[in-house]
């Protein structure tokens, strides 16, 4: 349990002492809002899918906690180049704890940073559909960024350097999140890319978004929450074996 | 506690990188609270060695034994036995330093009361208690290391590894140390491992000294037996009769070469 905590206020803390951090995940997620949400608002609404703003709000939500989610589990290898990591690896607490601690710590940053998505989005006229939905939401960004966090602890634990950093982002986050139906409707695609969307894990947690948000889930709750739950069960699985691994 | 004698074992270990074998075949026991010196020139396989003793890396072959556990197969209870003072940073710098020091006493179980005292007291020993609540990112070299130490002393543990703690440190700090680490070892039986390259600090300390050279011992006992063997005066020139005066790395300073240089003409 004190590891548990100890693993979980530092990166609350690390959280809160970096704004340019804060100000700088949510610059991007405002980005696409404004621009696209704006931009393709009137095709959309031509088109008959209803408004783009509130189409494009959970999308946008749940790429902020993919971005800070697998950020926040890479962290390990800004660590293992800094040096804290040995501590934490010494440490007389089952690794898996430590794991476990990074990742709820990584996951409450992200999720934070999620609603303050959320929160900024009602600036622009976005509005739930039932705000009694709210807790629901918040579990399932919860969940979303937990499995974000674990998966990106379970890769950075193979990495030993920065470059790597750059190849999750390119080859990892970036495929999850356009592919994922954040920026566009699932019904009606290709078959091929229908398969592709199936397959990344984010759909079923842009799905839950819209779902609790917006009441217009395409894939149902049910199943958004049996994927990413298990999901999550897995990566946190895997991302603990490898960490314990971690040699230095 | 674990009552057998011998703090640390070891007997045949080996690690190899691939082709290369930084640590080859030694065998070593260190015994309860002994303080003991493991000395050896740049890229010996010190820190190697310790890294295999407290579970960061696992030996290629050979059998360790540290408080009477495997590193390899019984991690936690090896990592319970121990506390360490690395070689290179391990502190967090978005931290404050009193926040360094308080997790790492809750994260080895030092009790509330007990870990304030002994967070202010090492911090005021080591001058760092008026800035406890700065970021560790903006202290100096100096102040980190110091920090560093004060860290690695704040739970006592059965066995402390200390690789080269005292290295950028002004001898009142070293001494300061040393006195600390000293009385600490006497009065809680804490065993002591500690690598460095101060051969007056190792001659000062240790009560038992290995010299370790291209992986292998060339040759254990105290600093008077090693004098003695060697026929020298010191233990820095019973090191250099061992273990030879040719600089093993790139990384040698100049300061030491200019040394060496002068020792060599003198």
């Amino acid at each position: 349990m004190n590891a548990l905590y100890v693993l979980w206020i530092r990166q609350l803390k690390r959280y809160m002492r970096s704004r340019s951090r804060i100000i700088g995940a949510l610059g991007q997620p405002l980005m696409f809002l404004i621009a696209l949400g704006y931009g393709f608002g009137a095709i959309f609404q031509r088109a008959g899918a209803g408004n783009y703003i509130y189409f494009l709000v959970p999308g946008v939500i749940s790429q902020t906690i993919l971005f800070t989610s697998v950020f926040s589990g890479s962290e390990i290898i800004w660590d293992r180049q800094f040096g804290f990591l040995k501590e934490t690896l010494v440490a007389p607490v089952s690794r898996f704890y430590i794991m476990l601690g990074r990742t709820l710590g990584g996951a409450t940053v992200a999720t934070a940073q999620g609603l303050i998505v959320l929160l900024l989005s009602h600036i622009v006229g976005y509005r739930m559909e039932n705000y009694l939905m709210l807790p629901l939401a918040i579990a399932f960004m919860f969940i979303i960024a937990l499995m974000f966090t674990a998966l990106g602890i379970a890769i950075a634990s193979r990495l030993t350097d920065f470059q790597g950093f750059q190849l999750i982002i390119n080859f990892l986050v970036m495929p999850l999140f356009f592919l994922s139906g954040a920026l566009f409707p699932l019904s009606n695609l290709p078959k091929s890319l229908t398969i592709i969307t199936r397959i990344d894990p984010l759909s079923y947690g842009v799905d839950a978004m819209r779902g609790t948000l917006n009441n217009a889930s395409h894939l149902g709750l049910g199943l958004d929450m049996l994927v990413t739950g298990t999901l999550t069960l897995a990566f946190l699985a895997g991302g603990s074996y490898l960490f314990a691994k971690i040699e230095i | 506690m674990n009552s057998q004698e011998n703090a640390i074992e070891v007997k045949n270990l080996v690690k190899k990188f691939n082709e290369i074998t930084a640590v080859n075949d030694i065998s070593f026991t260190v015994s309860r609270g002994e303080i003991f010196a493991f000395l050896g020139p740049n890229g010996a396989g010190k820190s190697t060695t310790i890294k295999m003793l407290t579970t960061l890396l696992a030996p290629t072959s050979g059998c360790v034994l540290v408080n009477g556990f495997n590193p390899v197969t019984e991690q936690t209870k090896v990592r319970k036995s121990f506390g360490i003072v690395f070689q290179d940073p391990s502190l967090d710098d978005e931290l404050t330093a009193y926040e360094n020091m308080n997790y790492h006493g809750i994260l080895y179980s030092v009790p509330r009361q007990l870990r304030q005292e002994r967070i202010q007291g090492l911090l005021q020993m080591f001058e760092l208690w008026d800035r406890r609540n700065h970021l560790v990112k903006t202290y100096s070299g100096g102040m980190k290391r110091r920090l560093e130490i004060a860290r690695g002393l704040l739970h006592h543990p059965s066995i402390l590894f200390l690789d080269e703690p005292t290295v950028g440190l002004d001898p009142q700090t070293r001494n300061l140390i040393w006195e600390y680490i000293k009385e600490m070892s006497k009065e809680e039986n804490v065993t002591v491992f500690f690598t460095t390259h101060y051969m007056d600090e190792a001659a000062r300390v240790a009560e038992r000294v290995a010299i370790i050279d291209n992986g292998r011992i060339m040759a254990q006992g105290s600093s008077d037996q090693l004098k003695e063997q060697t026929k020298t005066e010191s233990l820095e020139d019973a090191f250099l009769a061992i273990t030879g005066t040719a600089i093993r790395e790139e990384e040698a300073s100049p300061y030491s070469r200019m040394r060496l240089i002068a020792r060599r003409r003198g």
